[in-house]
């Protein structure tokens, strides 16, 4: 399938957004595909606003920065509202269901999901929200097979917690069930 | 070729300087050259190598010129406001013909300026931030698999001419991830400083007849003599002499002026017919390439020039593009600094045209695709 993904990740700083376009971009080079990551933040290295972009391609990919993403994701109301102005026309949004959307995405594919809720409950460590993320990314847009997210997630992943970055992977892909 | 691997600029930088030898880094981490001290700290010690994080860059850069001085390959890594800091060391490092190499992950300026944000501003830094009439070399990577490449071109550079070689990278690239492979171990030139035919004598300093760069042994190997920042004869100690004050300053400034076509390397694209030329490096290239396959596959006939080698700039190539195109475009990421190269070096029928940003973001290739629209 020849498709080019424009993907924006935001949060806020700390919450992994930028692990997770790491973890995207590994998964779609062991799938065989191109993929470059770039990530832009504020000075502080916590709970600054936080913005990290994967882009996919079958073909060469030149310009490294994402113009007009084609999915965005936002985990808080501050990154959704700065960055909700900025997407293509048939863009897929995903958002933390705890945000409100603004009035510019109405109309846009949206999923609305408790991927902060599930990282805290369902899979018991709040810091799991990004691995949610992942697997609801990967299963909404067909990126990857299951075995090539996953293996990118062990290779990212600190030593010791793959079971539990496991159980977030399958927890985030659930959430499109 | 290996697999494929998930790099990151910075990474790829360090992983090209293990590979060319280098066992020393010593830095003060700062934004959007800390990845490169991170990483060093994890593979210098699984090499045997050293890692120092020092109390500032002026410290920093005066430990890398220690180890080099003991003989091992080493590197120290900053941004604009710490290759200011350094700029002292490397003209010491420069006159004293240290062989090291300094890594400056260009961003927005000036001063502290906007830490996480690129540009290319340290491009006249990285030729005149020290004072003096002083030779330089200063090399600029546009992707992640070249950065790898190109840091093992300045340690085999250093070594070769004995001289600081600056690595100017910039955020777009030293930030990059992407897919990379990496050569095999043994398609790896590397070059290694030149050791004196004997230990015996005092005059570590001194270059035969028609050559330019002295077999100076590492300290501690045998030979007793001097190294300083002052104007120095053979034997490496202060002098006075006019005399030998010109012959030194020539010899530093000649050996990389006699030498440019060994040094200087850049890249061409689509250049055979083009009426215009755009003139860009480092990570400004991915814009102007997206922009420029866009315009050939509408049939404008426009093509690129890449300087690899920043410094020494080469004007001889930049003379004869100036010849074959009408127009030439300079694209940069700052107010036009390598732009006036091009106007002091370009034939004066060819116009020089400029396109530049300094806020912080990057230039689109829908911009660059526009500036040579405009007269194409």
């Amino acid at each position: 399938m020849s498709r080019r993904l424009d993907l924006r990740l935001s949060g806020s700083g700390g919450q992994g957004v930028i692990l997770a376009t790491i973890i995207l971009a590994e998964a779609a080079l062991l799938a065989g595909k191109k993929a470059v990551q770039s990530q832009a933040y504020g000075p502080e290295a916590r709970g600054g606003m936080c913005k990290a972009e994967t882009i996919v391609s079958d073909d060469p990919i030149w310009f490294t920065k994402i113009q007009t993403p084609n999915f965005l994701l936002a985990l808080t109301q501050q990154a959704l509202d700065n960055f909700a102005g900025n997407v293509s026309d048939d863009a897929v949004i995903m958002i933390d269901s705890s945000l409100t959307l603004p009035k510019c995405l109405e109309g846009k594919k949206v999923y609305s999901l408790p991927i902060l809720d599930t990282a805290a409950e369902k899979v018991g460590r709040a810091m799991t929200a990004n691995i949610v993320a992942v697997g609801a990314i990967n299963k909404a847009l067909n990126i990857v097979s299951h075995e090539d997210i996953l293996k990118a997630v062990h290779m990212h992943v600190p030593k010791g917690t793959e079971e539990l970055n496991t159980k977030a992977l399958l927890a985030g892909e659930a959430l499109l069930d | 070729m290996g697999k494929t691997v998930l790099m990151q600029g910075n990474e790829a930088c360090v992983e090209g300087a293990l590979a060319a030898g280098m066992r020393f880094y010593a830095g003060y981490p700062i934004t959007p050259s800390t990845e490169i001290a991170e990483t060093a700290s994890v593979r210098l010690p699984m090499v045997g190598g050293r890692f120092i994080q020092m109390e500032d860059e002026l410290s920093s850069m005066a430990a890398v010129i220690g180890a080099s001085v003991a003989g091992v390959k080493a590197m120290t890594a900053t941004s604009g406001p710490g290759f200011s800091l350094k700029q002292e060391n490397i003209g010491y490092a420069s006159l004293a013909e240290v062989p090291c190499v300094i890594v400056d992950v260009q961003r927005s300026g000036p001063s502290t300026g906007l830490p996480t944000s690129p540009s290319q501003a340290d491009v006249m830094q990285a030729r005149w931030g020290t004072h003096g009439d002083h030779p330089v070399i200063a090399i600029s990577p546009s992707s992640v698999r070249e950065t790898y490449d190109l840091a093992i071109r300045c340690f085999n550079l250093a070594e070769k001419y004995r001289t600081p070689v600056i690595f100017l990278m910039d955020e777009m690239v030293g930030h990059l991830r992407e897919g990379i492979e990496l050569p095999d171990e043994s398609e790896i030139e590397i070059i290694s400083r030149k050791m004196p035919e004997s230990m015996d004598g005092d005059r570590p300093y001194k270059v035969k007849e028609g050559e330019y760069v002295p077999a100076i042994p590492p300290f501690g190997s045998g030979m007793r003599y001097n190294i300083t920042g002052l104007i120095h004869d053979d034997t490496g100690f202060p002098t006075n002499s006019n005399e030998e004050a010109d012959k030194l300053c020539r010899r530093l400034l000649e050996k990389i002026e006699k030498n440019v076509d060994d040094i200087i390397t850049y890249e061409e694209k689509y250049l055979d017919d083009a009426d215009t030329a755009v003139i860009c490096y480092g990570g400004t290239t991915r814009s102007v390439m997206e922009a420029i396959e866009k315009l050939r596959s509408e049939g404008v006939r426009v093509g690129m020039f890449r300087p690899i080698t920043i410094w020494p700039f080469p004007e001889k190539q930049i003379k004869e593009l100036s010849k074959k195109v009408k127009r030439i475009l300079v694209v940069e990421h700052n107010y036009g600094q390598l732009v006036r190269e091009v106007e002091r070096c370009a034939d004066e029928a060819c116009k020089i045209d400029f396109l530049g940003r300094i806020n912080g973001t990057v230039i689109p290739p829908t911009e660059v695709y526009d500036a040579v629209k405009e007269e194409a």
